[in-house]
């Protein structure tokens, strides 16, 4: 018998529902792995392993009295920016280092309610700002794919960083994840894994720690599309604690694999080709078009003529609702506080903030701070405001002549450890391809399409129409069947 | 756009976040670079254009004005305080702030 971690979770599904595998010893397989190869990764900030064991337990008796749910014994992994009701939650930051949630976030609560095993809190970019997990509190994650022929670690991608090694290394069958303006998206093409980041408002955001609000949202990361179409259906659905939460009922994800694209209409943004693009990122692509085109769709060029600004308006937009989120962190009802003896409240909160944030999440606060800031507010916030109006009007316009988009995921593939980490802007342009369906809101898939020539994997990304999830999974179902990804990392 | 040290003891003064003196200059050197970047958005005459705040094309529901099982329900004053780094009763601490 294969080796249980190696299961996808669709397997491993039928498998325990046909009683032919156990809860238990699935989840087992799972902390053992973690064990072996957790210390050399750093994927888990927490462990929950008696947790795990008790709700394997539970789903092995909901399997033998008949009233599986949906997950019911599938161990996962949740990315530690998920409000976890008596588990710490730290958002990958020294200032949440020690915070134990009262209360459940939605997205999580929707998966134990299907019956899901949670094996702990996964790494991440602290507060999710960054695109190579180098920023967390808690070090570091490294990828489990290093280049043939070298040693050198090299970045999971970030900020969902934990979630994508740990799944990658068969340490969880699926992980849940946020996306900001990329942080689903890249490191799940840094690891060669399929990640959506679904439309706005498709996953409540109540109980996920915040960082850009208008732009944050919820998904999974798994080892095929089928898996992300199984977690996403039970992480969606409509919550009244998201006032931006969309009354939307959620379609069977996995029913649209299996569609094709016959018929479709596959747009080609041209401004995506950047001059000086990777070559080999403009082959994969090239090839994914080639794919589509074979299956039966139609490759229609289409413009997207604001696209090369999405990026600074993103690095407007999202910091400034940072800065305004993160004015929670004051060193008085939760969290760190670290002052000086003879500080008054002023000085309590200023080094509790200094002292608790790391310089990433404080360059973004000030940044933000400033853009928001009496006589600055126009020229930047509200300037930035009405370029994501162009930017989201580029994809209504585009998506009234194409059903969706195919565009690489990320400029590169994952770089090393230590790379891009002096210049802030080099690290920002990593999201030049995710960003804008960030901004616009619409659903955004990456799945691996091949190998570069260093034996690293490459990622495509499917953009859909707002609420429309069912053709970017069709799309991302056939580039799947089409590129027959199977390399796996360690080999 | 260039910050100047006092721009960014003013700003970081604002978020609530101690800076040395002697961080100014380096900050303010990385935060030009990055506004200066962002300028490029200057390009674009958006003088028609109505700003965007977000992406969900619906207005904010509302709900009864009534408790909620959740944790602004009341009564969970324990739950409230527990993750407080200073707690005296069912107070938050903070240094005096009234003579």
């Amino acid at each position: 018998m294969t080796d249980l971690t190696d299961l996808t979770l669709a397997d491993a599904r039928a498998r325990l529902r046909a009683r032919e595998i156990s809860a238990t010893e699935l989840t087992e397989a799972h902390l053992s792995a973690i064990a072996a190869h957790n210390p050399r990764l750093n994927a888990y900030i927490t462990l929950t392993a008696d947790l795990a064991r008790a709700q394997a337990s539970a789903a092995d008796a909901a399997l033998a009295a008949g009233n599986a749910g949906p997950l019911t014994g599938i161990p996962l992994g949740i990315k530690d920016l998920f409000c976890t009701k008596g588990v710490r939650t730290t958002a990958g930051s020294r200032i949440l280092a020690d915070f134990v949630p009262p209360y459940e976030s939605t997205v999580t609560a929707n998966l134990l309610r299907d019956g899901a095993v949670f094996l702990g809190k996964t790494n991440l970019d602290e507060f999710a700002m960054g695109s190579s997990n180098m920023t967390s509190a808690f070090g570091p994650v490294e990828n489990p794919w290093l280049r043939r022929g070298s040693n050198a670690a090299l970045v999971p991608g970030g900020s969902s960083g934990g979630s994508v090694a740990a799944v990658a290394a068969r340490l969880a069958m699926g992980a849940t994840a946020t996306d900001t303006g990329g942080s689903i998206r890249q490191p799940a093409a840094f690891c060669g894994l399929a990640g959506i980041k679904p439309t706005y408002g498709r996953c409540s955001r109540f109980g996920i720690i915040a960082f850009a609000s208008s732009l944050d949202q919820a998904g999974p990361v798994a080892r095929t599309v089928q898996d992300c179409a199984i977690l996403l259906r039970s992480m969606a659905g409509f919550d009244p604690k998201d006032s931006t939460s969309a009354d939307q009922t959620v379609p069977d994800f996995e029913a649209a694999l299996g569609r094709g694209v016959r018929g479709l209409r596959i747009g080609v943004p041209t401004e995506y080709r950047v001059p000086g693009t990777n070559p080999e990122i403009t082959a994969i692509w090239e090839k994914g078009l080639a794919w589509l085109l074979a299956e039966g769709a139609d490759i229609i060029d289409v413009s997207l003529p604001h696209t090369k600004y999405g990026l600074a308006t993103y690095y407007i937009i999202a910091p400034a609702e940072a800065s305004s989120n993160l004015a929670r962190y004051d060193g008085v009802r939760f969290g760190l506080r670290d002052a000086e003896p003879n500080d008054d409240l002023i000085g309590l909160y200023e080094h509790t903030r200094a002292r608790g944030f790391g310089s990433e999440v404080q360059r973004r606060i000030l940044i933000g701070t400033y853009v928001l800031s009496a006589g600055y507010y126009d020229a930047y916030y509200l300037k930035a405001q009405k370029l994501r109006a162009l930017i989201a009007r580029d994809f209504t316009n585009a998506f009234a002549q194409v059903d969706a988009l195919l565009t690489p995921t990320a400029p590169t593939a994952a770089f090393a450890m230590g790379e891009k980490m002096d210049d802030p802007i080099a690290m920002y342009l990593n999201d030049v391809f995710t960003v804008p369906a960030s901004i616009a809101g619409v659903p955004a898939m990456s799945i691996p399409a091949a190998l570069n020539q260093d034996g690293l994997p490459l990622g495509l990304q499917v953009i859909g129409n707002s609420f429309d999830e069912e053709t970017v999974f069709a799309v991302a179902a056939a580039l799947e069947r089409a590129a027959g990804f199977a390399a796996r990392p360690g080999q | 756009m260039s910050l100047d040290a006092a721009t960014v003891r003013r700003i970081a003064k604002l978020a609530r976040l101690h800076v040395a003196e002697a961080e100014l200059p380096r900050l303010a050197d990385e935060l030009s670079g990055i506004l200066g970047w962002i300028e490029q958005l200057n390009e674009v005459d958006t003088s028609n254009v109505p700003p965007l705040a977000g992406t969900m094309q619906m207005a904010l529901r509302l709900r009864d004005d009534v408790i909620t099982d959740d944790i602004t329900g009341g009564g969970r004053a324990d739950e409230i305080l527990a993750n407080a780094p200073g707690r005296a009763g069912n107070f938050f601490t903070v240094p005096k702030v009234v003579e």
